[in-house]
């Protein structure tokens, strides 16, 4: 059975994600696992106001078989996007349809300077030609097996897999 | 016992066509109204448009007139990115003696994926429902005075969105209630999501006593049907749906029902007054209260078209 330390991924994560800010960049986390790690990294990182948060429910490439996912969050980002620099966070990265469906969604906002991204895992997998700037983690899982990032109530992150 | 399963719900439960508020389940009512509020931010972006019905035609199949409800739904469909074609059917087909199943035969034909109905007949979008592909669905507009089931739900997104929690409230729908759809969705949405206590205020050959058993107050009296009234929901005077004679006449109307800011202050202080539109001003309600702080009316017809597109992307993404 897989281990993996969330926690001490976090501060890799953390470390790795320092030297992709310029002094102007903003965070962006992916709803809901990436949102939480913005927001903590946000506060790690000493920056000013919240992180944004996006969700990649409205341009999800599997509308059409699984339809509208309940609870998916919603958009939320609390400064201009045009010019901006941005470093999307996410939890897992796998197929990179989410990151895909994660682009389009940033550019119904505008045009950012420049777009990076940094994960705590990354799983492999990948459908289309979409790489992080930052992994704390490379592993390779089977395709039924599901990562999933939790957050206990005193903000301490863990990872659990599930089979699918 | 066989139950007959509700034409709207897949065998997963899920919404394939929303045809009645009656009989779907609380937790179908506020997923809608959740996923309403992700489109009403749509409105805050640059690009207006998200991609969920690309590749998709959505026909509007109005067979009874109406301005409003057409282009909210029209608005919403190409927020949604859908194709939209609008059918002028009460002056096109239907007038050649095509019949109702026909023209659904024949726009089936030309790949639509969704119709948007209104009918003067009850009843006429289950029958399209029931006789359409799988992959299709259908929405009603508006069936003769049986249901309206996006304005019942508009009008709960409206209530949810001043009022927060519906188990609290008090709300008087008053008017016209025999020839309304409105007040039938809105009065199942409301019992569905909680709503206490529900008054049906209006004239006895406006609001019958059988109401009551909708589970309904039913008050012939203004000042008591309204008094400590969280939600005021006016009715418009119908008078093309009107035979015989009902009432002595609008000005009498307007003088017993009417909405005055002397009989809104019977309402609590905080009261919404909504009204699903066109306005007869001066008839079921003052210029002073459709315009005054009071009212949400226009708010209304900004929610319907997030509700619209909560209806839309819902049952389109579920299979039947």
């Amino acid at each position: 059975m897989l281990q993996l330390d969330a926690e001490a991924l976090y501060a890799e994560l953390l470390a790795g994600v320092r030297p992709l800010m310029k002094p102007d960049s903003r965070l962006v986390g992916i709803w809901r696992g990436g949102a939480w790690l913005a927001e903590r990294l946000q506060r790690d990182l000493g920056l000013a106001g919240a992180p944004g948060v996006i969700s990649s429910t409205l341009h999800r490439d599997d509308f059409a078989e699984r339809g509208l996912a309940s609870g998916a969050g919603r958009t939320a980002l609390p400064f201009e996007i045009d010019a901006a620099h941005l470093v999307l966070v996410d939890d897992v990265l796998y197929t990179g349809r989410t990151i895909r469906a994660v682009v389009n969604e940033l550019y119904d906002f505008g045009r950012p300077a420049s777009v990076q991204l940094a994960v705590l895992v990354d799983r492999g997998g990948r459908e289309l030609p979409i790489a992080a700037a930052f992994a704390a983690a490379r592993i390779s899982l089977p395709a039924e097996q599901k990562l999933a990032l939790a957050r206990a109530d005193d903000g301490r992150f863990a990872f659990s897999v599930e089979e699918a | 016992m066989l139950m007959k399963r509700n034409p709207q719900l897949n065998s997963h439960g899920e919404l394939i066509h929303l045809l009645s508020i009656e009989g779907l389940p609380r937790a179908v009512l506020t997923q809608i109204l959740d996923t309403a509020g992700t489109f009403l931010s749509v409105n805050d972006r640059e690009v207006k448009k998200v991609p969920l019905l690309r590749g998709k035609s959505v026909f509007n199949l109005f067979f009874e007139n109406s301005t409003r409800t057409r282009t909210t739904f029209e608005i919403a469909a190409k927020r949604l990115s859908a194709d939209v074609i609008n059918l002028d059917i009460a002056r096109s087909s239907t007038a050649k003696g095509e019949s109702l199943l026909d023209t659904i035969a024949n726009l089936s034909a030309m790949h639509a994926d969704m119709f948007v109905v209104r009918h003067a007949e009850s009843g006429a979008p289950y029958l399209i429902a029931q006789h359409v592909a799988p992959h299709v669905h259908v929405v009603n507009a508006g069936d003769g005075r049986h249901a309206h089931p996006t304005q019942g739900l508009l009008d709960m997104y409206t209530i949810r969105h001043y009022k927060r929690d519906f188990t609290q409230l008090t709300v008087a729908i008053v008017g016209d209630i025999v020839h309304s759809r409105v007040a039938r969705s809105d009065i199942h949405a409301l019992t569905t999501l909680g709503v206490p206590e529900i008054r049906a205020v209006g004239p006895k050959t406006l609001v019958p006593g059988d109401l009551a058993g909708m589970g309904v107050r039913v008050c012939h009296d203004m000042a008591e049907g309204i008094r400590d009234a969280d939600v005021i929901i006016m009715l418009r005077l119908q008078n093309e749906r009107m035979s015989g004679a009902m009432l002595p006449s609008a000005g009498e109307f307007f003088k017993h029902y009417g909405l005055t800011p002397e009989k809104l202050a019977l309402a609590k202080p905080d009261c919404i007054v909504m009204h699903p539109g066109p306005i007869n001003r001066g008839v079921e309600i003052d210029s002073a209260v459709a315009d005054g702080t009071h009212s949400v009316i226009l708010p209304q017809v900004t929610f319907g078209i997030a509700v619209r597109m909560a209806v839309m992307s819902t049952i389109a993404g579920n299979q039947a």
